[in-house]
């Protein structure tokens, strides 16, 4: 099997994550991991793709960027209908070609829990989200970060920065320094490598949550928690189906019930009270099912995003399409 | 928003932004214009900055000392211009094709030999807190300057001095106006130029190193995002004037931080656009003052750019 990163699989971010599930998968026996960094959101995967194919005889494909999809795994996947291509992101639909799938986590669960945590620590009440592009998965996890504040104290707002691209390190220093000017004083993001972000918050004196893995080395004092991935399972499941001449599935979703997502340990920042709030809610979700988007809800413009009794559960397609950051999240699509 | 400080935050963040960002553009530029005014361009910079930013980190994460990155930045930076340089005066050899070459060298060989150095943190370069006076966290955090920003901004004093009044500036620009006047005076251009090229790969590769020590202070691939081409081409925009260019690495700096600061109060719409507003501000600048009549002025003539 064929894995595809679109930046360094070092980076103490997204690559980094999908990296250490195809390092374990190498140990499987019968499978063998062929990589490729740094390819770009452009025909240059479908050039490593068909490498890979044809080169390194690979039978499954695991192109981990959003912005693979379309039109590049997608035109590979009619040219090679032998092959099974499994996309990280979830844009697959049934339309589209049967030998491709996705799979993605409910990572959103996460950023929950870290603005649980973020609420306790802050004490501007403002916190800061530095978020890369305004897709669904990135407005989730926005939107997840502040409800999830907001579950501990209402009147917390959240303002969130979006730098335009997946990795920029200037940009994002500047939003994080932006961010803390601007009063807040807890940070998260959503951009590949959060080490930036991270180390830059912690030297302006905030506290910041984690994403992608676990980046408390980085700031070991103002590290609250943070939300990571867990990639694993889901590879090894395909793997797994592979070797036994089997389909892999062709839509794999779950959050941290499923064991596709996981947490940081608590930092030294993060009080008891947070502790106990946190984990009780995580308890929660274990059991599957848990909402974060529940009415009454409104958007940041004041339109109704879900009346009072309906809510989406963690598995709910709806959020695969969320176009709006909800109310007190100070920033527009 | 912010407590009252409103548009001041736009302002402080504008003001503080050009400080933290302009550094890299600032030696970079300066570098370059002691190249071009000995009449070649090393548009190889750009690799010269990521080859900097790497090794000043490695160095500074095994060694533990920030500093000694900063010399050995500007020792692979030198030796980059001394390649482009000596490579530059064999025959019939063209010194852009050779920049750009050398650019793809240096970021790969930075891509390749910085693998392992992605993860570890190294200790960062110490700033001077200028903004003490102030209660204002945005104020401190404003004017935390960097010591490398300071030696930029004398240094280009310095040079702007030392172009006019000092027997080197002279010859610098004599081989870059007229080689033929250089050779019958004397001097050896090729080797003025080898070590005009030279001293701009040592400011580049100390630019470099502010990129990894000091802000954003974390070396991956994507460290330098095209600040070294941008920094050659403001070259031309401070029209070869070393004070012309600390004032354009100012702007652009500045420029950079505007789209992150409207964002935090709350001007969020079209931030795409506000990002390119270092680019617009280039092309406008340099269409308003331009004139189909005359060649660039200040332009060096040896220079393949004017030739």
């Amino acid at each position: 099997m064929g894995v595809i990163y679109v930046g360094p699989k070092d980076d103490y971010g997204y690559n980094q994550a999908h990296a250490e599930a195809a390092k374990a998968l190498k140990a499987m026996s019968g499978v063998e991991v062929t990589e490729e960094e740094r390819v770009p959101e452009t025909n240059a995967v479908e050039k490593t793709m068909e490498s890979m194919i044809n080169l390194d005889g690979a039978t499954l494909l695991l192109p981990t960027s959003f912005g693979y999809y379309n039109p590049y795994l997608l035109s590979e996947a009619k040219k090679n209908p032998k092959i099974q291509f499994r996309h990280c992101g979830g844009l697959w639909t049934d339309k589209d070609p049967k030998n491709a799938g996705s799979y993605f986590g409910y990572i959103a669960q996460g950023q929950y829990l870290n603005g649980i945590t973020a609420a306790y620590a802050s004490k501007s009440k403002k916190i800061g989200f530095v978020a890369a592009k305004p897709i669904p998965q990135v407005l989730n996890n926005i939107n997840a970060f502040l409800l999830g504040a907001q579950s501990v104290d209402p009147n917390i707002t959240c303002q969130v920065i979006f730098t335009g691209e997946w990795s920029l390190a200037v940009k994002e220093a500047e939003a994080t320094n932006a961010l803390i000017d601007g009063g807040a004083d807890v940070v998260t993001c959503h951009v590949d490598s959060p080490k930036v972000v991270v180390e830059t918050a912690a030297r302006r004196g905030a506290f910041v949550c984690g994403y992608h893995v676990d980046q408390s080395p980085l700031a070991p004092q103002k590290y609250l928690t943070g939300a990571e991935w867990n990639w694993l399972p889901i590879y090894k499941s395909f793997a797994e189906a592979m070797l036994a001449g089997k389909v892999p599935e062709h839509f794999v979703r779950g959050g941290l019930s499923d064991g596709y997502v996981k947490m940081s340990p608590y930092g030294p920042g993060v009080s008891d009270a947070a502790r106990k709030n946190a984990d009780a809610v995580k308890a929660e979700m274990l059991k599957g099912g848990f909402q974060i988007i529940k009415g009454p809800l409104k958007d940041n413009a004041g339109k109704e995003i879900l009346p009072s009794g309906k809510a989406y559960a963690e598995k709910a397609v709806e959020l695969e399409s969320t176009n709006y950051l909800v109310s007190g999240v100070k920033g527009s699509v | 928003m912010s407590d009252g400080l409103g548009i001041w935050t736009v302002l402080l963040a504008v003001v503080g932004g050009a400080i933290r960002v302009s550094t890299p553009f600032l030696f970079v530029s300066l570098g370059e214009t002691i190249t071009e005014r000995s009449g070649r361009i090393n548009l190889g910079l750009e690799g010269t900055l990521v080859f900097g930013a790497m090794s000043a980190y490695a160095t500074a994460v095994m060694s533990g000392s920030p500093w000694a990155g900063v010399a050995v930045a500007g020792l692979a930076g030198g030796a980059f211009g001394l390649l482009h340089g000596y490579v530059c005066q064999l025959p019939r050899v063209n010194d852009v094709a050779i920049g750009i070459a050398l650019m793809l060298f240096g970021s790969g060989l930075a891509f390749f030999l910085g693998k392992p150095f992605i993860q570890p943190s190294a200790p960062p370069l110490p700033a001077i807190p200028f903004g003490f006076w102030s209660d204002l966290p945005q104020v401190q955090a404003a004017l935390r300057v960097n010591v490398l920003f300071l030696v930029g901004a004398a240094l280009s004093v310095f040079l702007w001095w030392a172009f006019r009044n000092t027997k080197a500036g002279l010859i610098v620009r004599v081989a870059g106006d007229s080689a033929d006047a250089a050779r019958a005076m004397g001097y050896d251009v090729d080797r003025i130029r080898l070590y005009a090229t030279g001293a701009g790969g040592v400011l580049a590769g100390i630019g470099g190193a502010y990129l990894s020590l000091y802000y954003p202070g974390s070396w991956n691939e994507g460290i330098s995002s095209g600040q070294g081409l941008m920094a050659v081409a403001l070259v031309i925009f401070a029209r070869w004037n070393p004070l012309a260019c600390f004032g354009a690495a100012l702007l652009f700096g500045g420029a950079g931080a505007l789209g992150p600061a409207l964002q935090s109060v709350g001007v969020s719409q079209g931030y795409y656009l506000y990002y390119a507003a270092p680019y617009v501000l280039t092309l406008a600048l340099l269409i308003l003052t331009s004139s189909p009549n005359r060649a660039l002025a200040g332009a060096p003539g040896e220079l393949s750019l004017s030739k």
